[in-house]
């Protein structure tokens, strides 16, 4: 026993001495929530990063999504975290901002290449600072089941009235569960449901801004029917919704057993490689035909340059090439799902990828709705927006009462400017 | 006879039971390794089948090697680890020694100070932690790992050991005083072998949230040369799309390391005992 | 088997100033103090700041006031604690019998494969939470699910049920799963507590016919009651600390409708923030500090009181 900790304490005692020498002059180090895409960085982005630019190299480390805000602050505050900073949209990076952790990169060579949309994310409220330069957006829809719907000869649905009728067709059918959701994991219920047909109520940016300013409250039918129309699908959602996972959702809809999956488009690369039927994808209903489409075009992901950084030069040379165009080209198609906020348009090779991006010339975008300003208090209005829409498609509470106890809650903080 | 048969029965009614509970706490264990040895859709289409020519596929696993360096992350578990529960094991029994031994003005309420420690949780001090971590230029090392779980253990151990170090009789502890054994001699020669079980079952308490730790990994050491598995295995836990092949195989190698461990453990408990009925 | 004496007095005496007492302590109230205390002291600490007006000011108790005045607040740590009792007496009710009960089995002497049976069932306590969370969502799926396949296989499908989704049946299902993972605790104790069960006490118990359940209630029970006093306050201090399996199984908003959300989730919710929710240091100390209290009761309660009046023996 002696013997073996004294062993181990030499172990330990060698492998101390070597460890420590981490930080060459110029190596970059990302911090990161998109262990996904960690095999895409470092066989493609950073080799053509490295290519153009000898003698700054960079290192991609990215954390399990749900510890990376928590722990992210933590290193920052105690002066450890690494040079550029991968940034969440608005209030998470805007809180990192104020704390003086993310550098100003509002005149950074390359941030020219972005509309102001774009940057609304990570630019402060009064529109002048611009703290990380924009990297993907994520919209949402619903893809489909090809084989499935050829099964059945059903047509894309365009109106509430079609997609409800389809969904009967497919229940009645019976070969396959009409739509993959469940309501375990609430944000489900919240991204995919309520934030994704929501738009078409409330008017995309119209009905998201008059919410801001206090002329609309969650209360208003605008906002208060999708949650009708969510209560709707709980018919046709598989058995034991309740307790299905998000996993369990995107499973259910690969192995071809689902027909529809409300969707966010970074589900596509996941999708491609596992489903083995076509795959389609059609936006949100409309409530009536010929209404205006609204879609969510989500800002999802930045990045940013840590304001302590020793590296500063280096990180803003990189920082530079990721505004490019040419970063854009090889993101948007190493990742299609994830589309691109630059400027120049990316020629996608994906269809599917393609096909949600053509949305956007057709119908109006929008962001979600409880991203901007409205989560910043306590209760806070994203995470009760996802109880919320669980709650109304489980039954276990009325729309109106949901949006009743969301504006109650955004009441007890939030006092619009007048 | 018929007391025999009465023992029979009773023997195979104990095992009866202990059989039905290793299934109940089997089975998912061997759900996660059968799994693991699966391809992804056979998991989630029939998770219970045990993996078929069909549906056997070591994917996790090379996804696993391939991903990094995974020996070099068992070592710096093994090694952070290892040294942890030696020092929370040596520190904890000296401190618990003192408090159960001897009788000095303030004992308990040092007894309450050692015990603080299990009432809020470690992680609540991170901050403070890290700073100190970064001010003594211990990021990125074991040894600021093995600081803080060190720190985290000893409550629970003086606490265990002190309540079993009561235990040991004070005869045979007078008697070695005077034989002219100094306090040292008394604790390191008598006492620490009567508590051996104690110090074994103290050892696994110790070793199971350290091993599992991901969050101070992540905040203290999250250099290429000193990750450990469980953070190493968080890099397949996506945001969108989970590898759940390569998260179950890298785990369930993961859970031998620290089975070896308990099982030389559990020996030292039946050795302890052992030694202690022949005292 | 005898009280403690009072030898000692009289070498207090004698030797007025015992250094060796303080070289016992001193390595671990070093490390302890240094990489624990102090840091959680600073946490503490920011229970009596918030930010004001912009500005970072003292606030006295205001953060108490806000937690238990503030309706919103207050709901939610009713909730949190409410539901975190129920966790509790679960683990009491289930988990702790199950765990004594295992260990008597374990001790019977000579019995065959006990290290077999002691090992496998510790297993799951070995495990980490990502695992254990991952198979039992698994097995209770009801898509995949292996539990609603076994149970139809008994014809008790309709006795099947989303648990892990049903504002009721939550809780209990995720304590279960909790009780699964950690009998091994409570058994190790235990068995390590019976284990130091002199023989000579036992062989004394059977020459005078004192066998079996009797022995096991009227002999063995007493002499392990310190090691279950030590059992139910660790389960106490763990449950009321515990965080990481229904944040794992549940995610942070420990749903459906908070339904699973206990003081340690409440607690690194606010404190680290959570999505678009930012981390509230101020409030999340204030609910450490309210949790540090509850423990800090039950566990003084253990200490001044019941370890106390607890008869101890010596062997």
């Amino acid at each position: 026993m002696t013997r073996n900790t004294i062993k181990g304490l030499l172990l330990a005692s060698s492998i101390l001495g070597s460890a420590g020498l981490a930080h060459a002059d110029t190596t970059l180090t990302i911090e990161s929530w998109r262990n996904d895409d960690l095999a895409i960085w470092q066989e493609k982005l950073i080799p053509a990063f490295e290519a153009k630019n000898p003698g700054i190299k960079v290192v991609f480390s990215p954390s399990a999504p749900t510890e990376y805000n928590a722990a992210l602050n933590a290193k920052l505050d105690a002066g450890s975290a690494g040079d550029l900073i991968t940034c969440r949209p608005f209030d998470p990076s805007l809180e990192v901002y104020n704390r003086k952790h993310l550098a100003d990169l509002t005149n950074l060579p390359g941030m020219e290449n972005f509309s102001d949309v774009a940057k609304s994310a990570w630019t402060t409220d009064d529109g002048k600072t611009t703290y990380c330069v924009p990297m993907a957006s994520v919209i949402h829809g619903f893809i489909y089941n090809k084989d499935a719907f050829d099964q059945l000869k059903l047509a894309v649905p365009t109106t509430e009235e079609e997609f409800f009728a389809i969904l009967e067709k497919i229940k009645a059918d019976g070969n396959y569960i009409p739509m993959a959701m469940g309501t375990k994991d609430l944000w489900e219920a919240a991204t995919m449901g309520y934030q994704n047909i929501g738009p078409n109520y409330w008017k995309g940016e119209e009905g998201r801004l008059a919410l801001i300013k206090g002329e609309q409250k969650l209360t208003d039918e605008p906002w208060v029917e999708p949650y009708r129309v969510l209560a709707k699908w709980k018919d046709y959602l598989g058995d034991g919704f309740e307790a299905q996972t998000y996993p369990d959702s995107q499973n259910l809809f690969t192995l071809g057993r689902a027909a529809i999956y409300p969707a966010g488009s970074w589900e596509i690369s996941g999708f491609n490689t596992q489903a083995q039927f076509k795959m389609g994808a059609f936006p949100p209903p409309v409530k009536k035909a010929g209404d205006t489409c609204y879609i969510s075009d989500h800002n999802d992901i930045g990045i940013g340059l840590n304001a302590k950084s020793p590296n500063a030069e280096a990180a803003k040379t990189f920082l530079t090439w990721v505004a490019s165009p040419e970063f854009a080209e090889i993101y948007a198609n190493a990742l299609p799902g994830f589309f691109s906020l630059n400027s120049t348009a990316v020629k996608m090779t994906d269809p599917l990828a393609q096909e949600f991006v053509s949305w956007r010339e057709k119908c109006k975008s929008t962001i979600r709705s409880t991203y901007q300003i409205l989560s910043r208090g306590t209760p806070n209005l994203e995470n009760e927006a996802w109880v919320a829409a669980a709650n109304v498609i489980n039954g276990t509470q009325t729309p109106e009462d949901a949006g009743k106890k969301l504006q109650e809650g955004l009441d007890s903080w939030y006092k619009p400017a007048k | 006879m018929s007391k025999a048969r009465t023992s029979f029965a009773r023997t195979g009614a104990v095992h009866f039971a202990l059989i039905a509970y290793t299934l109940v706490a089997l089975f998912p264990v061997f759900l996660t390794i059968a799994n693991s040895f699966k391809s992804r859709n056979a998991i989630f289409r029939e998770p219970l089948a045990i993996p078929t020519t069909e549906s056997f596929s070591l994917i996790g696993y090379e996804t696993v090697l391939k991903q990094g360096d995974f020996i070099g992350y068992f070592q710096n578990s093994v090694v952070v680890t290892v040294v942890s529960i030696a020092l929370v094991l040596l520190f904890g029994a000296m401190a618990a020694f003192a408090l159960s031994e001897y009788r000095f003005r303030g004992n308990t309420l040092m007894g309450l100070y050692l015990a603080l420690g299990i009432m809020i949780p470690i992680r609540l001090g991170t901050v403070a932690i890290l700073q100190g971590m970064v001010a003594t230029n211990l990021v990125n090392t074991l040894t600021a790992l093995i600081l803080v779980y060190t720190a985290q253990g000893l409550p629970l151990a003086v606490f265990i050991l002190s309540e079993f170090m009561r235990t040991v009789s004070d005869d045979l502890k007078n008697a070695g005083r005077v034989d002219g054994l100094s306090e040292y001699a008394i604790f390191f020669r008598l006492v620490l072998p009567l508590v051996r079980p104690a110090m074994a079952t103290v050892a696994v308490f110790t070793m199971i949230p350290i091993w599992n730790d991901l969050w101070f990994p992540l905040i203290l050491a999250p250099a290429e040369t000193t990750k450990t598995v469980t953070l190493g295995s968080q890099i397949f836990i996506g945001q969108f799309v989970t590898n759940w092949n390569a998260v179950l195989s890298a785990l369930s190698l993961a859970i031998f390391p620290v089975l070896v461990l308990y099982v030389i453990f559990s020996r030292q408990l039946i050795r302890g005992i052992t030694a202690g009925a022949v005292k | 088997m005898k009280p403690r004496e009072t030898t000692m007095e009289v070498g207090e005496l004698k030797r007025p100033r015992r250094w060796h007492i303080l070289v016992f302590l001193l390595p671990a109230l070093a490390v302890y103090t240094a990489v624990m205390i102090l840091p959680l002291i600073e946490t503490l600490r920011q229970s009596f700041y918030n930010t004001v007006d912009g500005q970072y000011t003292f606030v006295g108790l205001g953060n108490f006031k806000v937690l238990f005045g503030d309706p919103r607040w207050a709901a939610d740590f009713w909730n949190a604690l409410r539901n975190n009792f129920v966790f509790f007496l679960i683990h009491m009710a289930v988990q702790n019998p199950i765990g004594i009960a295992l260990a008597a089995m374990l001790s019977i002497p000579k019995l065959r494969f006990s290290a077999f049976y002691r090992t496998a069932i510790f297993l799951p306590t070995l495990l980490s939470f990502v695992i254990v969370g991952f198979i039992w969502k698994l097995i209770l799926s009801p898509i995949w699910g292996v539990a609603p396949y076994l149970m139809d296989l008994v014809g008790m499908k309709w006795l099947f049920a989303p648990w892990l989704g049903r504002p009721d049946s939550a809780l209990i299902a995720v304590s279960l799963i909790s009780v699964w993972q950690y009998v091994g605790i409570p058994m190790m104790l235990i068995y390590a507590a019976l284990l130091n069960i002199p023989d000579e006490v036992i062989e004394a118990a059977e020459l005078d016919g004192v066998t079996g359940w009797s022995q096991f209630w009227k002999i063995k029970l007493p002499l392990i009651l310190p090691a279950i006093g030590i059992v139910s306050i660790l389960t106490f201090v763990g449950n009321f600390n515990a965080f990481d399996l229904i944040y794992t199984v549940q995610g942070a908003l420990a749903g459906p409708d908070g339904s699973t959300d206990i003081l340690g989730t409440l607690l690194y919710r606010t404190f680290f923030g959570f999505q678009l929710q930012l981390g509230d240091r101020s409030m999340g100390a204030t609910i450490a500090a309210i949790m540090f209290l509850i423990i800090l009761a039950g566990v003084s309660l253990y200490l001044f009181v019941i370890q106390r009046r607890m008869r101890r023996y010596q062997f």
